[in-house]
């Protein structure tokens, strides 16, 4: 089985240096793109191949890059800008990658500037992934060095400075659009959309943002070809995807695997199962604003589409694992506490109706529920919908909830009816 | 005042962006580390560098949780409070760090020794629970594995 | 194609967002953070709608309508449940931890939170918790703090940091802690930060000096009024009760002032109600003080004191009939305008610019419409603050261009900032000191009023070759005009403003030469905004009057009976020596004011003059526009209109003007000019009815007016009788939507009880009352246009060890009356002379040190206030400043070496 994204990657060891990665085949997408491949070249590749953003949306990749403005007109400079602001609770995949293979990062990024003709990049890391920091620095120092960062790399008439900016904190730094605003040195408010960034981003100018997996996947197409990317897939997918897994199984962990795995085999056979004395009740499929899956959907394949049909969304791919001896309104109230803490403030439905939901969560949850609660906490997820609010951080906030109150219905109801928690 | 070490640690973070101001976090976030917390006078001092409002610069400083605007302890403890290391027991270590430290969470002890401070998922789910202490991570904790992390921060 | 809003056609606007469409089409639609003149950010999500995508649609979807421009063919659902639900919703949210403290906030009764809680509906509280608390900050005198009751629409800082480019308001922390006010307790800096009041929907924000005087708006008097304090003519709202002059809030007219009004003119009006304050005539006898005699008495002795030959001073802080009444009293050839030496000269300047050169008087909307600006010599943000507002809006054209070119239109804020990144149209700033407008210029040129002048007449040159230019300018000052030249001549609504503080007729003059010359390239009048320090200015110029000097000579020639002065405290127009040969020279000084200044103090008798809120009139602003200003309450004591003092005395004096009411007065007065002609058309005269009514000037909801005297009588009085204009002093009369927009005493609507009810008046949202913006123009350019250019004139700097005198004005200090009203006096800066660094050296002087300043035959001990980017050569001197006196001098010695002040 191909693992294109953790090839150089062995736990426990440091990540190569720019030696070990060129290699180890490293850098010669690169070196091929620059002298053989146009930019539309390249981002022709890059829409064929399918690849779909991995940083929760799942928006392709292709066309984001697309709506850049081209030409000699177009307006500079333009932006790159790797989101490794990784915070959704339950994930923990683009660590891996940034402390494992940073070269691979880098190389994903020059050539992604190079499809975008983007000449200044910024990867945006939080402040708590020191060593991803460390790693990083090191490894752009190395790059610069050799002459694949900076004025004419590689002798070519491509210019790409790689900068690393380290956030202060805050989850909505994530978002793409408060990122910008927080990489300018302002609060992390998002911003409105149209214009996207890709006409009005960071400074006023054109500026994709992706995903730090979704940018290592490029070199790797650029090697291989969209072809071989799609056929990685199980399903009608493409790639691989760093799938993950916590809560209470045996072995909690990250493995890239085909996209389209079915969740059952993951569950199963790479987490092992359920520690001993727990039975599996339900999970986030991609971090903490995913809708609940429950036991029916273990069969379902962890891709984008098959995902979204069963009511859900692939997220970030990293699973969260509800087991049967754990109170779902405790998590839920878990969960919403940290979307309202990390509201930026800016919309009302969030910035209040957070707290509430919050609020209402703690009394059930502490064994002071009323009835009429149920019907406040639904009202919430109708009204806290995408298109209510300023951005996608309350429906995502929601996500965990709607499904929460369907399938667990009769624990919220035995909170209320029994004034305590059933399960302490 | 800012030592020459600060100005000139800020300064360098200025090439990297667009405009001044942009560097005002890395700046905050440099006096930090030196001082352990952005006092009043120190911010107007980085505002003075960065030529921006004082007001614009606390505007931003008050708006990210890991500036602090006020003093904190020799350590500072970040126990991840999110799901997945609550589905591993964090509110027991919450708990622990109270009895045996006598801090709760948002505090610092009576001593100035910790200050104990929540913070969102680590990145380490799949080792939960973590936490930071002085950005140093720890993982897999249990309450006997934070008695003995803890100690070592004298 | 039209648009549909809950299946009824309406006319498509695409050019406008759906929200401020729908309530310019009548539908009443909540919002918190849209504001007209700041544009839409989406953070309240109040607005919600349902949108459709097209007939068949029956899912929609919620979208907010203050982001979604009307455009054709637009299916929306207002009226929709899920919408309602949701916007109630908003509310319930807002709630949360809004306190219940309406009955004690002063916000009550013209809360716009207030009006859309009631309009969504939501009343029933659900939320168990508790409500979060937060500190409130000291803010100085002109606001109070309270921060509980903050909803978070960001329009506070939107306005005082985005739109009126204050820095030390700003939102801090983040989700439901976010908190708006200062880093630190302290004054709020900006001079607009009064209109944080009118902004902020619910009652963080509240106007301080009025809580100490608080009413329920429902409960005030009200009258149209217009600011009296500079030149510009703000429009605003007097409001009274109990014969107590309350508070001055904005009052829209969109030519003038649109949504705000600045600081001195919110808070100036405490003059009216200070100690200084004159209520009965004050009469000299022998050589005894003042004394408060019936006005009998005093008009016994007046006449007697008239008896002879009588000059008259007018003033430019007085109404057109004031003046006017004073000059039919004293006869047109011993009538003098009340300002003299440079200020009079400045002023015949812009009359004439005014009036003989093809030049326009640019309106609001015209400033802010501007796409490249030049400012010579006047520091305009603080002598006509609300045009230097106007023009920090025109610098943001480029951005509102650059997003045009993307699609982005110009009411969406947030993305219209983001496109246009840190890019402003062209701003030039040539003044002697730094102003607040230089953070926003594209250039700035710091000289003396000369060197200033030379700049300009060096611009006018390079943009049209006839305009006369100078020689031996220096390379950089060259390049500056080319570059500046260039910038106005490449521009389609280019704007040259200019003013009379910096006392230059050459500064004016080669203003009204660049304005030509971009004229000749335009082939249309060019704007030349012209800012004047009183409110009245611009009217006196009209009416015709020599100047104070006159008056001083022609007390020389022969010996004066008495001089009536009008409304001016002449020690603020001429220095103290010539001002007391002129005392000696007149056997009795009569003063008719509303305020015991030098003047009045050494009158033989004052005679106490209504103020602004307590009298009718006609004022002449800036722009040349001719308005109106109504009496919101009938004072007690013996106060009166001027004008009805002055047509006693000339009475007493056997001319009988006929004058029964104001309309009168003007009808005289348009008549005694072509020029002035139409200011009867100002607004409509005394015997205007809707519906055989009078206006109220009180809402219907008016209380108490039956127990309010009843410590002085229990019977209900009579409401007085008002002869003057077509307002009642009471609620009885006709109040909405008809009422002509100059007589339009205070905003109100059926579910709109704060000032967002403006939107119902309006005829274009931010542009235009319904039936026109108040005030008629009386000078366009036209064929009285007979000056091609001025000449070039400007002498070079003295040379030796003089410096040139530049005038400085104070935002706060340097208005009269204003300056009398305790919250502004705590913002007025203790005098300074300001001094540039190299100046400041070569006389051994630093900062905060007292020096000796010779001033012709003035000497005074100042504090230096040592300011990098002063020309060199020059010095500033504060003008007008309470505890200053006159000074006319050009040049300043700076004695010796100064003694170290109190460290400041
Ligand atoms: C509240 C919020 C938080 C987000 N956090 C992250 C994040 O930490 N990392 C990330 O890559 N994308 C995050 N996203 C998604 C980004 O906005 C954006 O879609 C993504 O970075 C685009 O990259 P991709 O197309 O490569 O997936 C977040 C979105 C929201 C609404
Ligand atoms: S939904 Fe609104 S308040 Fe919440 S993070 Fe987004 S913009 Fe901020
Ligand atoms: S007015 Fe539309 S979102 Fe606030």
């Amino acid at each position: 089985m191909e693992r294109p994204l953790t090839a150089n990657i062995r736990p426990g060891e440091p990540p190569l240096d720019i030696e070990g990665y060129e290699r180890s085949g490293g850098y010669r997408a690169v070196r091929r793109a620059l002298s053989e491949l146009s930019p539309d070249d390249v981002l022709e590749l890059v829409i064929d191949s399918g690849l779909r953003g991995r940083g929760g949306a799942g928006f392709p990749t292709g066309q984001k890059w697309r709506f850049m403005p081209r030409g000699d007109d177009a307006p500079r400079p333009r932006y790159l800008i790797a989101n490794a602001d990784e915070m959704e609770p339950g994930t923990f995949k683009d660590r891996l990658l940034l402390e494992g293979d940073p070269h691979q990062l880098i190389e994903g990024m020059i050539l992604s500037a190079y499809a975008i003709g983007a000449n200044v990049a910024y990867v945006f890391l939080r402040d708590e992934y020191r060593l991803a920091a460390e790693t990083l620095r090191r490894a752009i120092a190395e790059a610069t060095d050799r002459g694949f960062l900076g004025e004419h790399i590689l002798g070519s008439e491509i210019s790409l400075s790689l900068h690393l900016h380290t956030s202060a904190g805050r989850y909505i730094c994530g978002e793409e659009t408060a990122l910008i605003s927080a990489l300018e040195g302002r609060r992390a408010i998002p911003r409105t959309k149209p214009p996207f960034p890709q006409l009005v981003g960071l400074w006023g100018k054109p500026t994709v943002v992706n995903n730090v997996e979704t940018l290592c996947n490029v070199p790797h197409i650029v090697n291989n070809g969209a072809e071989w990317f799609r056929s990685l897939g199980l399903t009608s997918d493409s790639g691989t995807k760093l799938y993950g897994a916590s809560g209470k199984v045996k072995r909690p962990g990250l493995w890239e695997l085909p996209m389209g795995t079915p969740i059952r085999e993951l569950l199963e056979e790479h987490a092992g199962g359920m520690r001993d004395g727990y039975r599996f009740r339900a999970l986030l499929p991609g971090g903490a604003s995913t809708d609940f899956l429950v036991e029916e959907h273990l069969d379902t394949p962890m891709d984008f589409e098959s995902i979204q049909k069963v009511g859900s969304r692939l997220g970030t791919g990293t699973m969260i694992v509800l087991d049967d001896k754990t109170c779902p309104v405790a998590m839920l109230h878990n969960l919403e506490h940290f979307f309202a803490q990390e509201s930026c403030g800016w919309c009302t439905p969030c910035r209040d109706g957070l707290p509430y939901v919050e609020h209402l969560l703690a009394a059930i949850d502490a064994g002071d529920g009323r009835p009429r609660d149920l019907a406040l906490l639904e009202m919430h997820t109708r009204h806290l919908g995408p298109g209510r609010t300023f951005c996608a951080h309350a429906p995502g906030a929601m996500e965990p909830l709607q499904s929460g109150l369907r399938y667990f219905r009769d624990d919220f109801e035995r909170h209320i009816a029994e004034r305590r928690c059933p399960y302490r | 005042m800012l030592t020459p070490q600060e100005t000139a640690e800020i300064e360098h973070e200025l090439s990297q962006y667009e405009r001044k101001r942009a560097a005002c976090i890395d700046a905050l976030k440099i006096v930090q580390r030196h001082r352990g917390w952005v006092s009043d006078e120190a911010l107007h001092d980085i505002a003075e560098l960065l030529e921006m409002p004082v007001d614009e610069l606390d505007a931003v400083a008050t708006f990210y949780n890991l500036i602090y605007r006020r003093p904190v302890g020799r350590h500072v403890v970040h126990l991840c409070d999110s799901v997945s290391c609550w589905l591993a027991g964090s509110d027991a270590l919450a708990e622990r760090i109270r009895e045996r430290f006598g801090v709760r969470v948002g505090e610092t002890d009576s001593e100035g020794r910790f200050t104990v401070l929540p913070i969102p998922c680590l990145g380490c789910c799949d080792r939960a629970p973590a936490m930071l202490v002085d950005g140093n991570l720890h993982v897999d904790l249990d309450p006997e594995r934070l008695d003995e992390t803890l100690e070592r921060y004298g | 194609m039209p648009i549909y809003v809950d299946n009824r056609e309406y006319p498509a606007a695409p050019e406008k967002n759906l929200l401020e469409h729908c309530l310019s089409l009548g539908l009443n639609l909540p919002y918190f953070c849209w504001h007209p003149a700041m544009g839409s950010v989406g953070a309240c999500r109040q607005c919600a709608v349902k949108q459709y995508r097209d007939e068949r649609d029956t899912e929609g979807r919620i979208v907010m309508a203050c982001m979604t421009p009307a455009a054709e063919g637009l299916r929306i659902g207002l009226d929709e449940p899920e919408a309602r639900d949701f916007r109630a919703r908003v509310i319930e949210w807002l709630m949360v931890n809004h306190p219940h403290d309406c009955p004690v906030c002063e916000e009550g009764g013209e809360c716009h939170l207030q009006d859309m809680t009631v309009m969504t509906g939501h009343n029933y509280r659900r939320y168990r918790g508790l409500k979060r608390t937060h500190r409130n900050q000291y803010l100085g005198p002109f606001l109070n703090h309270e921060m509980n009751r903050c909803i978070a629409c960001y329009r506070c800082v939107r306005f005082y940091q985005d739109y009126a480019g204050g820095d030390d308001l700003r939102a801090f922390a983040s989700h439901h802690h976010v908190y708006f006010g200062r880093h630190e307790d302290g004054v709020l800096e900006s001079e607009w930060s009064g209109n944080l009041a009118e902004v902020c929907p619910t009652g963080v924000f509240t106007d301080k000096p009025f809580s100490k005087h608080y009413v329920r708006k429902w409960d005030l008097q009200s009258a149209p009024s217009i600011c009296v304090h500079c030149g510009h003519g703000c429009n605003v709202a007097a409001q009274e009760r109990y014969g107590r002059l309350r508070r001055v809030v904005n009052r829209f007219n969109g030519d003038v002032n649109g949504y705000f009004i600045c600081d001195r003119g919110r808070y100036g009006h405490g003059f009216v109600t200070a100690p200084t304050r004159v209520r009965a005539p004050l009469l000299r006898t022998g050589n005894r003080e003042l004394e408060a005699v019936g006005v009998d008495e005093a008009l016994h002795a007046a006449s007697e004191m008239l008896a002879g030959r009588v000059i008259g001073i007018g003033s430019p802080r007085a109404s057109l009939e004031a003046n006017f009444a004073l000059k039919r009293l004293v006869g047109d050839d011993a009538f003098y305008m009340g300002v003299g030496g440079p200020d009079a000269a400045a002023l015949e300047a812009v009359h004439a610019i005014r009036t003989e050169t093809a030049t326009r008087a640019p309106t609001l909307i015209d400033v802010e419409n501007a796409d490249a600006m030049l400012v010579l010599g006047e520091d305009v943000a603080s002598t006509a603050p609300r045009m230097a507002l106007a023009l920090r809006q025109a610098t943001r054209n480029r951005q509102k261009a650059i997003a045009s070119g993307l699609g982005i239109p110009a009411w969406l804020d947030q993305p219209v900032r983001t496109a246009g990144h840190g890019q402003l149209s062209p701003l030039y700033v040539a003044t002697p000191v730094p102003t607040r407008l230089d953070a926003i210029a594209a250039g700035i040129f710091r000289g003396s009023a000369d060197e200033i002048a030379r700049l300009g007449f060096a611009i006018a040159a390079r943009i049209d070759a006839r305009a006369p230019g100078v020689d031996d300018l220096t390379r950089d000052v060259s390049e500056l005009a080319a570059r500046i030249a260039d910038a106005l001549a490449s521009a389609s609504r280019p704007l040259v403003v200019s003013g009379v503080s910096i006392r230059s007729v050459a500064v004016l003059e080669a203003a009204a030469n660049v304005a030509l010359a971009l004229g000749a390239k335009l082939g249309r009048p060019a704007d030349l905004a012209l800012a004047l320090p009183e409110c009245n200015s611009m009217g006196l110029e009209l009416l015709g009057a020599r100047s104070l000097d006159d008056a001083l000579e022609h007390a020389e020639r022969q010996p004066i009976r008495a001089a009536i002065v009008l409304e001016n405290d002449l020690a603020r127009r001429m220095p103290r020596a010539a001002l007391e040969r002129f005392g000696e020279r007149v056997e009795h000084l009569i003063v008719v004011d509303h305020t015991l200044h030098a003047t009045a103090r050494a009158a033989d008798l004052v005679l106490p003059a209504a103020a602004f809120a307590e009298g009718d009139g006609t004022l002449v602003n800036n722009e040349g526009r001719a308005q109106r200003f109504f009496q919101a309450y009938v004072p007690d004591g013996e106060i009166r209109e001027s004008w009805r003092w002055l047509a006693e005395l000339a009475r007493r004096r056997g001319i009988e003007c006929g004058w029964a009411s104001l309309d009168d007065v003007i009808a005289d007065c348009a008549a005694s000019s072509r020029r002035l002609a139409p200011i009867v058309d100002a607004a409509p005269g005394a015997r205007f009815r809707i519906a055989d009514r009078r206006i109220a000037r009180e809402p219907a909801r008016y209380s108490g007016r039956t127990a309010m005297h009843a410590n002085v009588d229990i019977r209900e009085p009579k409401p007085p009788e008002d002869p003057d204009t077509p307002l009642a002093f009471s609620m009885e009369g006709y109040y909405g939507p008809r009422v002509p927009p100059a007589l339009i005493p205070f905003f109100r609507a059926p579910g709109w009880n704060s000032n967002q009810s403006v939107h119902k008046f309006l005829d274009e949202t931010g542009r235009a009352l319904r039936g026109g913006n108040p005030g008629v123009r009386l000078v366009e350019p036209g064929a009285d246009a007979r000056r091609a250019y001025f000449e070039a004139r400007a002498s070079l700097p003295p040379s030796g060890d003089a410096l040139r005198v530049v005038p400085l004005a104070d935002v706060f200090g340097s208005d009269e009356l204003a300056a009398l009203s305790p919250p502004v006096a705590e913002r007025i800066p203790e005098p300074c002379v300001v001094l540039g660094p190299a100046d400041a050296d070569a006389r051994g002087i630093v900062d905060g040190m007292t020096a000796e300043i010779e001033l012709g035959e003035t000497s005074l001990a100042l504090p230096v206030r040592v300011v990098p980017g002063l020309a060199a050569g020059t010095l500033g001197v504060p003008i007008g400043l309470p505890g200053m006196p006159f000074i006319a001098a050009e040049t300043a010695k700076v004695g010796g070496r100064g003694t170290a002040g109190d460290p400041r």
